[in-house]
């Protein structure tokens, strides 16, 4: 006689540890296999893109720093680039420097914190996760020594950052600039051939190439199935014409390729990290602007960045006023997760944690 | 750099295959008949020289006289980007195809915009709200909303 099952439906979050925030998956399975899945999302809505447009253009930079809170400097600046195309301000060249050095220093923050809780999901419990957070610290510290904040910033200014690098910036990027390579050949020795790591992620959640072009899929996850495609390179903004730096791609799609690209990603972020310091011009670093930014009424402006997690587009209506007439954000999160169910349908439960974490959403940035 | 198409370019290039689709060409962008939006997206997506397999965005306005839907596209393999907007009038019951059988990746933003724009997307496989709960009345983005809190009912607090 053949046993029949019923396939039982199980709720991952909202409150769960791997759902890294408040997200919640309803699961069917069929034993231990993921027969369907339905996300849900909606738990830290706070209605960003409503609130904007009761904003002036400035204050607006505050509302960003909360929607991705792992790389609040990256939000800032998509935001003040597109408002800078919209209202036609031509930010300082060194502050564009600034810009750019600041965001490739939160990009590797933002990649620590992946990879540490990447590991984390897989299961080797806390212990790599501090190792990371032990090298983010000392980017955060540099960062409050330029805002005097260490989460939520509101340094990027429309035309250029609020302050000057203070003094002291420097000595502690410079010994961060030695001792973070040797820092990133540690995580290799100890994950990048570690048994378990490779027999978790190798082959797991692979997405092919085409797939993740039609799921607008975009960042780390869509280079990891060997999409060379950066909006650094493939649309240069600030002075990443300037740079010189490598795309790195993987070749399986796969979770152990994402884990890969990132961790190659920070070596490639220290190397343009290095490059703004030897190239950054003195002078102002704050274009001269009215305090109430204005554009023409009927503009409008789509301006894109290379965020960590994939490209963080703003879209920007004026109506001839203080506040944006319409304020849209496209968050690489949310759309990342198109693809979410193609990804886990068949994979098992534990699984289903391992790509989850692969794909590193942040919820802020999902719900807005 | 991504090349952006001017909008009477691509106008000339749509109007070459599908003739009635094309209302006017904008500066940087091109407006289509919502009826002809899903040729144009399969036209766009698969005419050689333009290629536009990557849907970077999808994004409502509510203009009070017209919601506008606006679509950013970009061709991954050209390096090439566009804009396509289309035109709803009345407020009841805004109506545009959906594009999700041409790019997977118009599935969650064509939900959000219907969840707070409020409009309904012909052919959307699963349109249901996504950031706001299934119940919640009107639709944020809307420049008539005016959330009255009586109203609301906060499923999660019943009982």
């Amino acid at each position: 006689m053949a046993l029949k099952s019923q396939p039982i439906i199980v709720n991952i979050g909202p409150q769960h540890p791997s759902t890294h925030g408040v997200f919640r998956l309803r699961v069917a399975f069929d034993g231990e296999v993921v027969q369907d899945v339905e996300p849900i999302f909606g738990y830290l809505h706070r209605g960003s893109e409503k609130l904007a447009e009761e904003r002036t253009y400035t204050q607006i930079v505050t509302l960003t720093d909360r929607l991705d809170y792992l790389a609040s400097m990256t939000n800032n600046q998509a935001y003040v680039l597109a408002v800078e195309k919209l209202a036609g301000v031509e930010a300082p060249e060194r502050a564009k420097y600034v810009r750019v050095l600041i965001a490739e220093l939160m990009r590797i923050a933002s990649h620590l914190m992946a990879t540490g809780f990447f590991i984390n999901d897989i299961g080797a419990f806390a212990t790599p996760l501090m190792y990371c957070f032990r090298e983010r610290e000392k980017i955060l510290d540099m960062f409050e020594m330029c805002c005097g904040a260490r989460i939520t910033y509101n340094y990027m200014r429309v035309g250029g950052v609020s302050h000057d690098l203070p003094e002291e910036f420097y000595p502690a990027l410079r010994s961060f600039l030695a001792e973070m390579p040797a820092r990133i050949d540690e995580y290799e020795e100890l994950l990048t051939e570690n048994e378990i790591l490779v027999a978790r992620t190798k082959n797991v959640g692979v997405i092919s190439p085409e797939k993740a072009i039609n799921c607008s899929i975009s960042g780390p996850v869509l280079r990891a199935s060997g999409v060379k495609w950066d909006l650094r390179k493939a649309d240069p903004y600030e002075v990443y014409d300037r740079m010189q730096f490598d795309i790195p791609v993987g070749a399986a799609g796969d979770c152990y390729d994402r884990y890969k690209v990132r961790i190659e990603e920070m070596r490639q972020s220290l190397r343009i990290v290095r490059q703004c310091l030897d190239q950054m011009p003195s002078g102002p670093v704050l274009a001269r602007a009215p305090s109430l930014v204005r554009a023409p009424a009927g503009a409008e402006a789509y301006g894109h960045i290379e965020s960590p997690k994939g490209e963080l587009g703003f879209y920007l209506v004026s109506d001839g006023g203080i506040s944006p007439y319409r304020c849209k954000i496209r968050s690489p999160s949310y759309i990342n997760l198109t693809a979410l169910r193609d990804m886990l349908l068949g994979w098992k439960l534990a699984d289903l944690i391992v790509i989850f974490g692969s794909i590193d959403i942040n919820m802020g940035e999902v719900d807005r | 750099m991504t090349r952006p198409w001017q909008g009477a370019e691509l106008a000339r290039a749509i109007s070459g295959k599908l003739p009635q689709a094309v209302v006017e060409a904008q500066d940087n962008a091109v407006q289509v008949k919502p009826a002809a939006m899903l040729d144009v997206a399969r036209l766009l997506r698969e005419s050689p020289g333009l290629e536009f397999d990557y849907l970077a965005s999808v994004t409502g306005v509510d203009y009070i006289d017209f919601f506008e839907v606006v679509y950013h596209l970009v061709s991954t393999r050209q390096n090439h980007s566009c804009i396509i907007k289309t035109r709803v009038l009345g407020r009841d019951e805004p109506v545009v195809p959906s594009v999700v059988s041409v790019w997977q990746g118009a599935d969650l933003q064509e939900r959000e915009v219907y969840d707070l724009v409020g409009i309904r997307f012909e052919g959307h496989p699963n349109l249901k709200r996504v950031l706001l709960w299934e119940g919640f009345p009107g639709h944020p983005l809307r420049k008539d909303f005016i959330l009255d809190r009586e109203k609301v009912e906060y499923p999660y607090l019943r009982g």
